[in-house]
């Protein structure tokens, strides 16, 4: 995508609303993707990121607001949209039972491809996925890292516009992990818009843009770099420190310290003033016998922004929504 | 206190405190894949231990190991004192274990869940209402006892596991992936009530995939395919890694990238969200010379600084380097 | 062994049962629809059946002999047709089973020869029914021409000989006994109640447990294999008991089945049935580990072999020798014997020696082999 030309928006909603009864699952959300972006969807469970990416997928009808999707209209459109998107996720797409050409064959066949393209679908998707040879092993003899390139090329056979992934890729090995993300950036770079929802902090750094969703309601929106740069309410200090036990009590009591917590083997500080704090928390230290070794500020994660923005009170405590 | 990088870290012989949790090499065949490949493990007591891996790995396996609900091939464990090998059972009173479904009995409600597990342990009844009352209260849950435990959400429903494995107070705690596919606020939690447990001398030894939460223990083993890679407090294993992570934001990440893929001195290279994640030997001079290198190229890109290694970025490193 | 681990398996499994529907369908109801379907749908005896008359003749004598069929609690005399083929489509649409034809000839034949013949006609379709029909008309007939002999002898002026009991022959068949073949069976649908309840439910048990994930953390604690074993196993002990009350409350009140022996040879016999049931579902549900298997198999071991071959339906002596053999290995056949025997016979402990020493084997072994059934191992 370079800068001349102006990007196509691929998917917008506008004060998209669901409600289920008197329970608000989507409250208004806006956001639009465009071609070729990868967008990661970030939220506790019932916070309504699965509600939003139904009805992204044509799966729900939206209460009320717009959304388009690859030029449809999801609410009049959802059959017509189906064959534009490609869904994959990676802990339920593929039949284990059947070999690896079985299961191409199958999802070439739910998904239309025509018979004269079907052929060289294939065999490309087996090539994407460094496959050839294995065609015929039974699917659920491949290791994690194969099977998920596997239903990536299983979503892709109908060269969808729109590529929603569901953690696709939770619990895989680095390496294979960096592979997967290598191809979803060339399809990316084709012009396929890719949506990822996940709870992994680490995927969500593979994506361009981030969208919190909280509470039904976007609380956040930007890309990863843009939504670490800080904090809201403060600054992250990494603190280390003997006896942690007891440094972590007294910072409790500490009026400039605004949280405290254990993390390995250190504490994370948020303070309000960071220059003061520097300089106040080890004289604080010592007057209770505790040994700074080190005290710096250091960036949030992406964890840390999320869990702030996420955690109006108890929104991961509700039990799970209808 | 070292270990050395290699396939197995021999046993370290830590200030003559017994460890907590010991495992030699231990083995596990399954048909056709070897699970658990002569894996050695020391944790102690009082420690957050990682068992850190992806999927496959052979975490549970291990775990299961460890908990004497699965018999080694080869090997031996011991815990607080108990081979588990050879006395399973005696040590069972002495460890508590979460599986990865939390062992909840979905049609039961909070409070039976916990009275079940209380009585397993011969707990009595003042005993049971005390600390179910502290634990729930810790985890916010204290008005949800008459709830089935099947209504819960995920991250209540693990906090549920953890006060059912907490209720007897066992001095060694087993906890197979209990944060996956839950929530990273819950997960937060979850996290915050382990590290309550250091007070109490708890020795803690959790297994994931999530490589960020390898960061949050004081050590971890990270497992690949049955085996022990690495294995050291994260700072360490920071500290040790070969070469340095370069963070280059750019717009044009991909272009960035194909320059300085193969640029001298790189060993690896990732594209992320807004920019080009690099691990670089130490040489100095490699950020100018990539400046140049983009520069030259017109290729638009915002700074080159150097960043924290991540877990994942050690994972890599060192499989790359055994090849 | 503890107590109290026991104790909690047990409570924790009752309140399972409480709250899983399917099980409270299966401990409840179950029994009672089947004692309710067997107990009055399956009767091996008739009544009310139904009868086509074609009476040719249709003299004093012809009309007697037809209301002899009607006054008989076993017919009903539905119609009386005019020929033959009246009577044979009815018999063909099933809306009779019988058809009486008296001939045109009938009294003058009766008082002139002092015999006469009277055509039945039997759907014999249903081998069974028709068998009795025939029996039944046969009966009927008997009593009718007894009657005609008491009149003949008395006009012959034989009143002498006739006030001395003549020959009356009451078919002494044992369908003339009311409901008496409902008799043998409903002791014997306990055994059935108890055998599906028992290993249907069990099997469930130690199977629902590996399916939901739960067992991996249960053998991590120090409950032992056999506190799990006796733990579960003793709500469905208790509910196997309740179902049996319930079984013989129905039998002897609502259906009135008698009931001549003692309640203590009942509980005993009952008592070493479950346990050799409950046995088998355990060990069923600790070798297949998932539930839909392990029913399924529950079924076929405990619930085929006693509706077959514990002879509480189909008499044992009357089936083939290779398959009597066959039932020697059947608990259920020692279990419905004693039950018919302490029902209809009184009989007392003693006389029960030849099932109760089998059952208690039978709960020796299966025991036995259900104490190691179930490990306290991943693999």
């Amino acid at each position: 995508m370079t800068t001349e030309e102006t990007p196509v928006i691929s998917v917008q909603a506008r004060d998209l609303v669901k409600r289920f009864g008197a329970f608000t699952a989507v409250d208004r959300i806006s956001f639009s993707v465009s071609r070729g972006e990868i967008m990661g969807f970030l939220g506790p469970n019932g916070a309504g990121k699965s509600t939003t990416i139904r009805i992204l997928c044509g799966l729900l009808r939206p209460t009320s607001g717009s959304v388009r999707v690859a030029g449809y209209d999801v609410a009049t459109d959802a059959d017509a949209l189906r064959q534009h998107i490609g869904y994959m996720s990676q802990k339920f797409s593929l039949y284990d039972d059947l070999r690896v050409a079985e299961n191409l064959r199958f999802f070439g066949g739910l998904y239309s491809v025509p018979r004269n393209l079907i052929d060289e679908r294939i065999e490309s998707a087996i090539q994407m996925a460094g496959l050839a040879g294995h065609e015929h092993d039974i699917t659920g003899t491949l290791a994690g890292g194969w099977k998920q390139r596997l239903a990536l090329g299983c979503a892709v056979l109908h060269r969808p516009s729109i590529l929603f992934l569901d953690e696709p890729t939770s619990g895989v090995d680095p390496i294979s992990r960096r592979t997967f993300w290598d191809l979803i950036h060339d399809l990316a770079a084709s012009g396929v818009t890719v949506i990822v929802s996940t709870h992994y902090m680490d995927e969500a750094e593979y994506c361009n843009h981030l969208a919190l969703i909280n509470r039904g309601r976007i609380v956040a929106l930007g890309s990863p770099g843009e939504l670490k740069t800080h904090l809201r309410r403060g600054t992250l200090l990494l603190v280390k420190c003997q006896p942690l036990g007891p440094a972590l009590e007294a910072l409790e009591r500490n009026p400039d310290v605004l949280e405290a917590a254990v993390f390995g083997n250190a504490l994370h500080l948020v303070v309000r003033d960071a220059e003061r704090a520097i300089v106040s928390i080890p004289q604080f230290l010592a007057e209770h016998h505790v040994q700074t070794i080190e005290l710096k500020e250091i960036p949030p994660s992406l964890e840390d922004v999320f869990v702030e923005l996420a955690s109006a009170p108890s929104a991961a405590d509700e039990p799970r929504a209808p | 206190m070292r270990a050395s990088i290699s396939r197995s870290p021999p046993l370290e012989i830590a200030e003559a405190i017994a460890p907590a949790v010991r495992a030699e090499g231990l083995v596990k065949r399954f048909p056709g894949v070897i699970a658990v490949d002569h894996l050695n493990l020391e944790v102690h007591p009082g420690e957050i231990f990682g068992l850190v891996g992806p999927d496959g790995a052979g975490k549970t396996t291990t775990m299961r190991m460890l908990a004497g609900v699965l018999s080694p091939d080869e090997g031996s464990t011991t815990i607080a004192g108990f081979d588990v090998v050879r006395d399973p059972e005696g040590v069972k009173n002495h460890i508590s274990y979460m599986s990865q479904r939390f062992g909840l009995y979905e049609d039961l409600t909070v409070a039976e869940n916990i009275r079940f597990y209380a009585d397993l342990f011969g707990l009595g009844r003042r005993e049971r209402e005390e600390h179910a009352a502290r634990l729930l209260k810790a985890a916010g849950m204290a008005e949800f006892r008459d709830r089935l435990a099947g209504k819960l959400s995920g991250g209540m429903k693990q906090k549920l596991g953890l006060t059912c494995a907490l209720i007897h107070r066992p001095s060694v705690l087993l906890l197979d992936e209990p944060t996956t596919g839950v929530d990273p606020v819950s997960r937060r939690d979850f996290w915050q009530i382990l590290y309550s447990l250091l007070r109490e001398n708890v020795t803690i030894l959790i297994s994931t995939a999530y490589l960020d939460e390898a960061e949050r223990c004081s050590r971890l083993a990270l497992l690949f395919k049955g085996r022990v890679m690495l294995c050291d407090s994260p700072d360490e294993l920071k500290r040790r890694m070969p070469g340095t992570v370069l963070i280059v934001p750019s717009t044009r990440a991909r272009e960035v990238r194909e320059v300085l893929a193969d640029a001298e001195g790189v060993s690896s290279s990732v594209l992320v969200g807004d920019g080009v994640h690099l691990v670089v030997d130490d040489a100095p001079g490699r950020i100018a010379q990539f400046r140049k290198q983009l520069e030259a190229a017109s290729i638009p890109f915002d700074s080159i600084d150097p960043g924290e290694p991540s877990i994942e970025d050690l994972f890599v490193a060192y499989v790359q380097a055994q090849h | 062994m503890s107590w109290s681990r026991l104790i909690a398996m047990a409570r924790k499994e009752l309140i399972q049962i409480r709250r899983d529907p399917r099980s409270l369908l299966i401990a409840l109801l179950m029994p009672i629809i089947m004692m309710v379907l067997l107990g009055y749908g399956v009767s091996l005896d008739a009544k009310h059946i139904a009868v086509y008359a074609y009476d040719q003749e249709g003299s004093q004598d012809s009309q007697a002999l037809l209301k002899h069929f009607q006054a008989s609690q076993y017919f009903d005399l539905v119609k009386t047709v005019s020929n033959y083929r009246q009577l044979t489509r009815a018999i063909d649409s099933d809306r009779c089973k019988l058809g009486v034809v008296i001939p045109y000839d009938f009294s003058k034949t009766l008082r002139d020869s002092g015999r006469a013949s009277v055509q039945v006609i039997v759907d014999g379709t249903d081998d069974n029914t028709a068998n009795l029909a025939m029996d039944y008309a046969r009966a009927v007939i008997v009593a009718y021409s007894g009657a005609v002999q008491l009149d003949w002898m008395g006009r012959q002026g034989l009143a002498a000989l006739a006030s001395s009991a003549p020959i009356s022959v009451e078919a002494r068949t044992w369908f003339n006994e009311d409901l008496e073949s409902r008799n043998f069976i409903i002791p014997g649908i306990i055994a059935l109640v108890m055998a599906l309840v028992g290993a249907l439910l069990t099997s469930l048990t130690i199977s629902r447990e590996w399916e939901r994930g739960t067992m991996e953390q249960l053998i991590s604690t120090p409950v032992t294999a056999r506190e799990v074993m006796l733990g579960k196993l003793a709500p469905y002990f208790g509910i196997g008991m309740a179902d049996a009350v319930l079984c013989f409350v129905m039998g002897v009140w609502w259906f009135g089945v008698p009931f001549r022996g003692t309640i203590l040879a009942l509980f005993l016999t009952t008592t070493l049935f479950l346990i050799v049931i409950l046995g088998i579902g355990f060990m069923i549900s600790a070798a297949i580990k998932n539930q839909l298997g392990a029913s399924i198999i529950a079924l076929l071991v405990t619930l085929m072999p006693t509706s077959m071959l514990s002879g509480y339906m189909f008499p044992i002596d009357q089936m083939p020798a290779a398959v009597r053999a066959i039932t020697y290995i059947v608990s259920s056949r020692y279990y419905v014997t004693a039950l018919k025997a302490i029902f209809l016979k009184g009989a007392g402990i003693e006389a029960l020696a030849e099932p109760l020493i089998a059952l208690t084997l039978y709960a020796g072994v299966v025991g036995f082999f259900a104490m190691r059934a179930f490990k306290k191992n991943l693999g």
